[in-house]
């Protein structure tokens, strides 16, 4: 059955006992000759190539890593408090259960649907820990690919992030697209979506990022959610909602996780994922959850000790540095005002660069309509940048973004908003 | 198609009729999922979901130990297993290495230290200092620059990684037909993680010998000649999980010329290093015959036990490959295969280990710590023969010096194993398995006695 047989396969009989004597002509061939050198990621790519480049004034607009105002990585202070507080009760280092940390579990799940939600309150849900988004996403594809009998198609937003296909691929689903952004007005175009997703066959996967969208920072407004709603329950779709940005897109945790909320409301069982990287600032602690909401209490525990089966054989159980940081930030009323307070300062400097950006893009003398930039939200921006421009101000100015003219506003400072204003006006005008 | 390992029939009834406690028994057949593509559509989209455990033809409960329940547990029964192999002190508490808290100390005082992203193949300084324990100082493969690490999550990451990675390009592309060799028995998870990277033909080669407690070797070594060229063959490192048993360097030498003549692939499970004899060397002796016999290999470590660092999620994927270009190569690729699991993997334990590895006073009270673990293991292992022997127990029992590691199989039946359960409260698997590590000073005594009971009650 072998395709690409290693070249001793091929030698006589004599010859291969003389491999075995000799080490070095052994060494001959390799199993991994065939085996394709793979091309770098492109969102983490961007990071390696700012890295190596020696332009004082050079900026990195590539990964969503939030920086503050000096644009330095940023340690929020409740995770501080947190992490002393943990280490002073001196706990050992037992596994943790496969699902991961009961208590942050427990306060993920209200975080993202409210403590008083209905959900909440009857139990019919589960949460498992996962490795981040990435990881809770996994899980949630794996998930359906093995019990999602209905259809493998999953549908994401016309454009979506990057990774969202290679996981669903290699979990065995599907991809398929909806539209989503407009790039005539840089904004959402709502009739599009409406139309395409009223025409998805029945009982498909349908993916929404629930605030913040990346790479486009182009979010639904209520009315509209309403809307997209009202059809995903007529052609009884199966809604996954994406968040990694609660609380980091509009500065409040209510407000951003609105549309889970909505679509729970009006009896539409998602499953959701969230992570902890932006909106705690844990993004190598690797924090996230995955939550399937159920029928009712049976049911949950059926599909958690299904998703406990596909944990296992991944990754045995989760790593427990980030879950009790963020479990013990959740729920302790100091530490969780205090973390809300650091979420909506870090959601108010990204607001204020996106200002501060339009504003210097008029007096740079742009004559175009940079008006999405403010409009937009969250993380990151889609500035309608075409990838030639986007690599003129790589080579001539240092910037780096990724193709798609994506930015990462978290990493605008206002030391250098002039600066990227000025190059964004040269390349555009 | 295997899917599972089987146990023998006796085995099976004792699991059908007596409840056990431990999740590894919920999780270990569970391969038989439903598969309703004919429902009509129900109210709930996951009515069709089947209960994990009801699935199993096992009837038992599902039971996850709480940690706290565990230790109330160890007062009122005697645990001498539960669901995940942890090192226990002689007062049967949790240990946090010396050095580990040393070094967290460190790292927590160390302000320029933040929460970012990892590189999605880990921490550089994690990766080359962990293959380099596993295959030694003076390495010709590190030398000669053909050794590539990847940090992941855990022995079982880093299996799974591999896993992933051989089924996309080994021995042709997509191959999910290569077979892979399981010792029987093995780690129950090693099952599931093949079958989850997409292997479809998984298959067991002999590995103990009930009758002689010991090493099948001619079993082992048969099945190995009758394996198809390139079927892929995890092997356990050190400290074989369940038996304890290894094979002996001459052993090594036989089976690494089986698998060399018959182009078959070695994928090594090294989740005990140090743990079992002591000593990092020793313990790594037959994954580095093999470097040096000029194979390629895969090498998943874990550093959950000799670091003890169980919940941190510290392992590392070892690849030793022909040449720089090919593992490269293979590195690349592997980046692709992570981004889609889990992206980047988690900085605390690499940043423990790594430190701990690149500082020579660290790195010797480490290796002190390790030895204390093993030690006291080695320790509890004579003193349990002793008492056997001393109290004239029928039948041999040097299995359990010359077993190594944390596991021993000592050869109980069921029927003395249920015994020891129902009567004497001492926990312990169906498969008459202990974990050495939940033997202390003060149980030896009651332990032994209840085997002697056991043992002349039942044959």
């Amino acid at each position: 059955m072998a395709l690409l047989q290693p070249a001793r396969r091929l030698l006589s009989a004599a010859a291969q006992r003389h491999l075995c004597l000799a080490p070095v002509a052994a060494r001959a061939s390799s199993w991994w000759s065939h085996v394709e050198m793979g091309p770098p990621d492109p969102i983490l790519g961007v990071t390696e190539a700012f890295k190596r480049d020696t332009n004082a004034k050079k900026m990195n607009l590539g990964v969503g890593a939030y920086r503050d105002d000096n644009g330095k990585p940023f340690v929020l202070n409740s995770v501080r408090k947190a992490e002393a507080q943990i280490a002073a009760k001196k706990m050992d280092k037992e596994y943790l259960p496969i699902a991961g940390l009961a208590e942050f579990n427990k306060a993920s799940a209200e975080l993202a649907l409210g403590d008083t939600n209905e959900v909440i309150k009857s139990g019919r849900y589960v949460t498992v820990q996962t490795i981040s988004g990435t990881g809770s996403l996994r899980v949630g594809a794996s998930f359906l690919q093995r019990f999602f009998k209905y259809s493998r198609d999953v549908y994401l937003p016309k454009p979506s992030w990057g990774n969202h296909t290679p996981i669903f691929r290699d979990a065995g689903m599907q991809l398929q697209a909806y539209r989503y952004y407009d790039p005539k007005t840089c904004g959402f175009d709502f009739a599009g979506a409406l139309d395409d997703i009223s025409k998805i066959p029945e009982q498909s996967v349908i993916l929404f990022h629930a605030c913040a969208h990346n790479p486009t920072g182009v979010d639904p407004r209520p009315e509209q959610w309403k809307e997209l709603a009202a059809v995903v329950k007529k052609r009884n779709l199966f809604a996954f909602f994406d968040m990694a940005y609660q609380g980091f897109a509009s500065g409040d945790i209510n407000r951003d996780s609105w549309a889970v909320r909505h679509f729970i409301e009006q009896g539409i069982n998602v499953v959701l994922s969230q992570s902890y990287a932006k909106n705690m600032g844990l993004y190598g602690e690797r924090v996230g959850a995955f939550s399937v909401i159920c029928k009712d209490v049976d049911e949950a525990k059926r599909v958690e000790s299904q998703l406990k089966i596909l944990i296992r054989p991944m990754y045995s159980n989760p790593p427990i540095k980030g879950a009790r940081i963020a479990s013990t930030i959740l729920t302790s009323p100091d530490l969780r005002k205090e973390w809300l307070e650091e979420v909506k300062g870090m959601a108010d400097r990204i607001i204020d660069m996106r200002n501060q950006l339009v504003a210097n893009l008029k007096k740079e003398g742009s004559s175009h309509n940079w008006q999405h930039i403010t409009d937009q939200i969250g993380m990151f921006c889609y500035t309608g940048l075409k990838p030639e421009q986007v690599e003129q101000l790589t080579k001539e100015f240092s910037i780096y973004m990724t193709k798609d003219g994506r930015i990462s506003v978290a990493g605008v400072t206002s030391g250098n908003v002039g600066y990227l204003a000025h190059a964004i006006h040269q390349v555009s005008k | 198609m295997q899917r599972g390992l089987h146990f023998p029939a006796h085995v099976d009834w004792f699991r059908k009729h007596f409840v056990l406690k431990g999740a590894e028994e919920m999780l270990f057949q569970l391969q038989s999922l439903p598969c309703d593509m004919d429902l009509p559509v129900p109210s709930s989209m996951l009515s069709a979901v089947g209960n994990g455990q009801e699935d199993s033809s096992l009837l038992h409960r599902a039971y996850e130990p709480n940690p706290q329940h565990v230790h109330w547990m160890v007062g009122r029964w005697h645990y001498l297993d539960h669901y995940k192999s942890a090192y226990r002190t002689d007062e049967g508490q949790p240990w946090v290495l010396p050095v580990v808290k040393k070094v967290e100390q460190k790292i927590a005082n160390d302000t320029s230290l933040n929460h970012e992203y990892l590189p999605i193949l880990g921490l550089p300084e994690f990766r080359a200092n962990a293959s380099r324990i596993a295959l030694g100082e003076d390495s010709c493969a590190i030398k000669e620059n053909r050794v590539g690490g990847v940090q992941c999550l855990g022995g079982t990451g880093a299996l799974r990684i591999g896993a992933e990675f051989l089924r996309r390009w080994y021995n042709g592309n997509n191959n999910t037909t290569t077979p892979v060799y399981i010792s029987s028995p093995s780690w129950e998870n090693h099952n599931s993680v093949f079958v989850n990277a997409g292997f479809k033909d998984i298959r067991a080669y002999r590995y103990w010998d009930a009758a002689k407690r010991g090493l099948d070797l001619e079993g082992l070594l048969e099945d190995m000649e009758s394996a198809p060229e390139f079927s892929i063959f995890i092997l356990h490192a050190c400290a074989h999980n369940p038996t304890g048993t290894d094979p002996t360097l001459e052993q090594w030498k036989q089976i690494a010329a089986v698998m060399k003549r018959r182009f078959l692939f070695p994928f090594f499970d090294s989740a005990y290093q140090g743990f079992a004899s002591g000593c990092l060397d020793r313990d790594a002796w037959a994954v580095r015959y093999f470097v040096s016999e000029g194979f390629e290999l895969f090498c998943a470590q874990s550093f959950s036990k000799n670091f003890g660092l169980y919940n941190e999620r510290v392992g590392n994927l070892s690849v030793v490959g022909k040449d720089t270009d090919n593992v490269q190569r293979v590195l690349s690729q592997m980046e692709k295969i992570v981004r889609t699991i889990w992206s980047n993997p988690p900085s605390q334990g690499a940043r423990i280990v790594a430190t701990t590895l690149t500082c020579p006073q660290l790195f010797a009270e480490w290796k002190d710590n390790v030895k204390t673990m093993a030690d006291r293991v080695l320790l509890m292992r004579s003193e349990l023969r002793a008492r056997l022997q001393a109290l004239g127990t029928p039948g041999t029992w040097n299995h359990i010096t010359e077993q190594i590691g944390m596991f021993s199989f000592t050869g109980l039946n069921p029927k003395q194993v249920e015994y020891m359960i129902k009567e004497k409260h001492i926990y312990l698997m169906a498969s008459g398995r202990i974990n050495m590590c939940g033997l202390t000073t003060k149980n030896l005594d009651y332990v032994a006695s209840s085997i002697h009971e056991a043992v002349t009650k039942f044959q």
